[in-house]
């Protein structure tokens, strides 16, 4: 077993794309989360009907 | 296929690197910055998140665009030195990941763009997305030597997708900013088909270069650079630009148009002399061309903005 490598080039390959996945993923959240607040704290539209008529939001339009 | 070669097929896993090269990290990096100038020299602006993310969005846009066109031309892209490297051909990415990757990317970029933003810009980046991998990509750049002209828009779209995130409209400005990259686009690949001579020959894409032979792509060079430097001065008159713009415009359209003349002079046993040196001096300068334009637009942009024009 002394031949055998701790780390194949193989594995550090994996290791870049698991990372890279992971770090778009974690990004993706951010900016979504950032925009989340942007958008709620300026207080845009947020909700439309939900199957069930909304009087208010018609008001609103008009 | 021996043993070796089936392991070594069997065991190759792309890294994260391959698949970003997908993306054309060099495209989009001119992608980004006419966006931004687009999205920064509006009139109205957006919410720095807002607008960090809808450049975002469109850069994704244009990588996934981009692994669409490498999917679709792995076979060309093959034959041509100057690709033979990218991930699909090389072997490193498998040509179905590219094209998942590619339509995956669309959605999410057109998806959060509109979510950003609104959806007329949304609307313009999934338009443009289609146009670059299935007009250019798929149609035209296989079928007529006018590939480049037509094929050009799709790199135009994004300064006028960054106006549009921000103001939800079209506008002068904005269509003028996007055909200043049109027009600009002929000329500057035309530029590299003429020192890349073998490449497009080999593939046997229909380059101007082997259609119409080489003095006639010589001479197009000159028509749409001569075509061009009005709309980048009519550009530099607009309210949106300022002294900055019309000065870079001036000077860069003035030795764009000289440096065109000198191509249109030559013929191929003067450029094979200094190994098409005025040719290549050409295709350099025309990416300081389009960096330098918007650059000015948006320094222009930040006099204003700080109150000094």
């Amino acid at each position: 077993m002394s031949e055998l490598r701790a780390t194949h080039e193989l594995h550090d390959r994996r290791k870049s794309r698991n990372l890279g996945v992971a770090v778009t993923l974690v990004a993706l959240i951010a900016v979504v989360f950032g925009l989340t607040v942007v958008k709620v704290t300026r207080g845009d539209p947020m909700e439309r009907f939900d199957h069930v008529a909304r009087p208010a939001l018609e008001m609103a339009d008009e | 296929m021996t043993d070796a070669s089936l392991a070594a097929s069997k065991t190759y896993e792309p890294g994260f690197g391959d698949y970003v090269a997908l993306l054309k990290p060099r495209v989009m990096s001119l992608v980004v910055f006419t966006a931004l100038a687009g999205l920064l020299i509006a009139p109205i602006s957006l919410h720095p998140i807002e607008a960090f993310a809808a450049i975002l969005f469109i850069a994704l846009g244009a990588g996934a665009s981009g692994a669409l066109n490498m999917w679709y031309d792995a076979d060309i892209d093959a034959v041509m030195r100057r690709t033979a490297k990218r991930p699909v051909p090389s072997g490193r990415v498998q040509p179905g990941e590219a094209f998942a990757l590619g339509i995956g990317l669309s959605g999410i970029s057109i998806v959060m763009l509109a979510l950003a933003t609104n959806i007329a810009a949304a609307a313009l980046l999934a338009f443009t997305i289609f146009f670059y991998a299935v007009v250019y990509t798929m149609w035209l750049k296989r079928s007529t030597p006018q590939n480049i002209v037509i094929g050009g828009a799709a790199g135009a779209f994004p300064p006028l997708i960054g106006w549009v995130a921000a103001t939800g409209s079209v506008s002068l400005e904005a269509v003028l900013m996007f055909a200043v990259i049109f027009m600009w686009t002929p000329p500057h690949f035309w530029a590299l088909a003429l020192f890349m001579r073998s490449d497009y020959d080999d593939a046997g894409v229909p380059m101007l270069t082997v259609t119409h032979g080489r003095p006639a792509t010589r001479r197009h060079i000159l028509i749409y650079t001569l075509l061009l430097a009005p709309v980048a001065i009519w550009l530099a008159l607009t309210p949106v630009a300022g002294p900055v713009t019309v000065l870079t415009a001036l000077g860069m359209n003035a030795l764009f148009v000289k440096m065109a003349y000198d191509i249109w002079r030559r013929d191929e046993v003067m450029a094979e002399a200094d190994d098409y040196a005025v040719e290549k001096s050409f295709f350099r300068i025309s990416l300081y061309y389009l960096f330098a334009h918007f650059g000015a637009l948006m320094v222009d942009a930040a006099l204003r903005f700080g109150g000094a024009l």
